[in-house]
């Protein structure tokens, strides 16, 4: 049985749910530990546990929170050194892809990164991975020892085993070197009403918006269905709306029961963040966007008459 | 203040991404010094201005990407390393990193700027990897920059706003396209970007070994793509159509 070692990321103490997506595959590939550091990690095990793994390797030092990449790569070395796994998973995040590539580089081995899926295969493991914008999915073999495998978030369904992890205290003593890179300070600017990452509809808005000024109309779409307000890089490079809120290959990946994609042109570096959501709808002055070849329903024409007209439809109906 | 900046050569986003005909990207394509690292140069630049030194730009690519470092220089930079081998063609980011890293460890810098990731590969994991070789911490997804004596400041991206990191130099440092707007290069930079040096390096100069790569490619697939739906005109009944497949979709 294949040894996979999961590093989880934690975000104020919780999981993150791309650990939990990546744990649900990797207990279909062998045998699951993972590996929790900072606050919260013991109580972390818990949820992991559900998730499949069978022992969590837990370390709650400060300096995992407070520092960049290093303590974690150390925690990581030291566990591999006595674990000795075949595998490795990270989410393909930014906190996570950090210490994945100082950990590679570490150990010597390489590294797949950008996966969005991952089996095994004659003793060994090929992920799959977006090539060339999306169009074409390559399969790669993983040669290292361990092999060390990023994958996206949102490439599978997270769900419960319903195990429970034995937690073990991992022993590492992080040293005052890898204490160099300091989060000193933690500032809060989009606080979210709805979890894009979460949210079951989700609308975007891209430079077909107009402005800045025109991304209320979006919010109260956004209300009315309970769903979150997402945007295209366009808009985000722009200065329009703040880069929590981009989706795609540099921003998030979002999977709802609805995207709704209004003046987004779709380019392919956006549509790799939502073409796994269930239902597609776009709205673009432009019949023949990319974004249009990819839709469930399409609209042509002007989004800014569109959008409220919906969400004085959507409103009416709930109300009716 | 020694400054060096990572610089790679990549196809021109501005000409259409499209694929040939045997779906790969063309490498005769038009090529330019890759956006991200455009920003990463400015940025190298302004802290120049401010604080004095030198900023150095590096490399690896076919010999071609002397372009891209010239486009650099032009903009005021100071010199440029290409390491160039045919042993390099299709390298991972591993053995890219391996190599930058001898020849950055050459110039002894204090501060090095990469982008957060490459405009073609995108994957940004060449700095992080860079920053363990060179044993420099890694201050990552910078939007600001501010550097005080030997203590660097970043204000990096976060999902939710932003952290503020520090750390004492030499350090890596990672920039997004929020921290500069790149200066255009005047006719007189381009002049000067002329007669400055652009050295060019082997592996073998670097004492790197290639070694075996750690993932090989099985095979290439199609990607599964959505068909299209309906594409109706906005007459006065798509709000009422819209309403429908929201309430098929139970989300109304
Ligand atoms: C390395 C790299 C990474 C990238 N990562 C991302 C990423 O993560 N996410 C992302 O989104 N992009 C990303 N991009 C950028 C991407 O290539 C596109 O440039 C971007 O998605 C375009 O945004 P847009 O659709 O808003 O703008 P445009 O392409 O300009 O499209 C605007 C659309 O609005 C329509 N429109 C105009 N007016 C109206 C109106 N009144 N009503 C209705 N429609 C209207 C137009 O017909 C057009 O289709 C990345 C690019 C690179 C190079
Ligand atoms: N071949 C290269 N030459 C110079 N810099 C590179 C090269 N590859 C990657 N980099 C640097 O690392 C950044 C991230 O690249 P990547 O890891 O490929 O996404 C780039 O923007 C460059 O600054």
């Amino acid at each position: 049985m294949a040894s996979i070692l999961v590093y989880a990321e934690l975000s104020e103490g919780k999981v993150v749910s791309t650990t939990l997506e990546l744990m649900t595959r990797a207990r279909e590939l062998g045998d699951v530990y993972a590996v929790a550091l900072g606050s919260g990690a013991k109580a972390a095990a818990a949820t992991l546990g559900k998730h499949g793994a069978k022992v969590v390797h837990v370390n709650e030092d400060g300096a995992f929170d407070d520092y960049i990449a290093e303590p974690a790569t150390d925690a990581l070395a030291a566990l591999h050194e006595q674990q000795k796994p075949d595998l490795i998973l990270f989410g393909f995040t930014p906190d996570s892809r950090e210490v994945a590539g100082r950990l590679a580089a570490r150990l010597g081995t390489g590294l797949i990164s950008n996966a969005n899926d991952i089996s095994a295969s004659g003793g060994g493991f090929v992920a799959k991975v977006p090539y060339f914008g999306g169009a074409k999915i390559a399969s790669m073999k993983a040669h290292g020892k361990p092999a060390i495998v990023l994958v996206r978030p949102k490439s599978f369904e997270a769900s419960e085993s319903g195990g429970a992890a034995e937690v073990k205290q991992l022993d590492v003593a992080v040293a005052a070197e890898s204490k160099r890179a300091h989060i000193t300070e933690r500032k809060v600017e989009a606080s979210e009403k709805v979890k894009l990452e979460d949210a079951r509809v989700v609308i975007s808005g891209g430079r077909g918006m107009g402005g800045p000024q025109n991304f209320p109309l979006l919010d109260d779409l956004a209300s009315a269905l309970g769903g979150a307000v997402g945007a295209s890089r366009a808009v985000v490079d722009a200065g329009w709306v703040p880069y929590s809120m981009q989706v795609g290959q540099t921003g998030k990946s979002v999977r709802p029961g609805v995207y709704i994609a209004v003046g987004i042109s779709g380019a392919m570096q956006h549509t790799v963040g939502m073409k796994t959501s269930k239902v597609i709808i776009a709205i673009n002055k432009d019949a023949e966007a990319p974004i249009m070849k990819m839709a469930d329903l399409g609209v042509v024409g002007d989004a800014l008459k569109i959008v409220p007209a919906l969400t004085a439809a959507v409103k009416a109906k709930k109300n009716g | 203040m020694k400054i060096v900046v990572t610089v790679k050569q990549v196809p021109d986003p501005n000409s259409n991404l499209t694929l040939e005909a045997d779906n790969t990207i063309s490498r005769e394509k038009e090529v330019v010094l890759d956006p991200g690292d455009e920003c990463g140069v400015e940025e190298g630049l302004q802290l120049k201005e401010a604080h004095g030194g030198e900023v150095i730009l590096v490399s690896m690519g076919p010999e071609r990407a002397k372009d891209a470092i010239r486009k650099g220089l032009s903009m005021g930079a100071d010199r440029g390393v290409l390491i160039t081998d045919a042993g390099l063609a299709g390298a991972d980011a591993l053995l890219t990193a391996k190599a930058l890293a001898a020849a950055i460890k050459q110039e002894q810098p204090d501060l090095v700027i990469c982008a957060t990731e490459s405009y073609d590969g995108s994957t940004g994991m060449v700095p992080p990897m860079l920053a363990e070789l060179l044993g420099m911490p890694q201050l990552t997804f910078a939007k600001k920059v501010e550097i005080d004596g030997s203590k660097v400041k970043v204000h990096r991206q976060t999902a939710d706003g932003y952290q503020v990191v520090e750390a004492s130099t030499p350090a890596l440092i990672t920039v997004t396209a929020a921290i500069a707007e790149p200066r255009y290069a005047s006719l007189k930079g381009i002049m000067a970007a002329r007669s400055k040096e652009i050295k060019l390096v082997s592996i073998a100069d670097l004492g790197v070994e290639k070694g075996e790569p750690a993932e090989t490619i099985e095979g290439m697939a199609e990607a599964e793509v959505r068909k299209a739906g309906e594409v109706i005109e906005d007459d006065g009944t798509a709000v009422e159509k819209i309403v429908q497949v929201l309430a098929a979709a139970k989300v109304l």
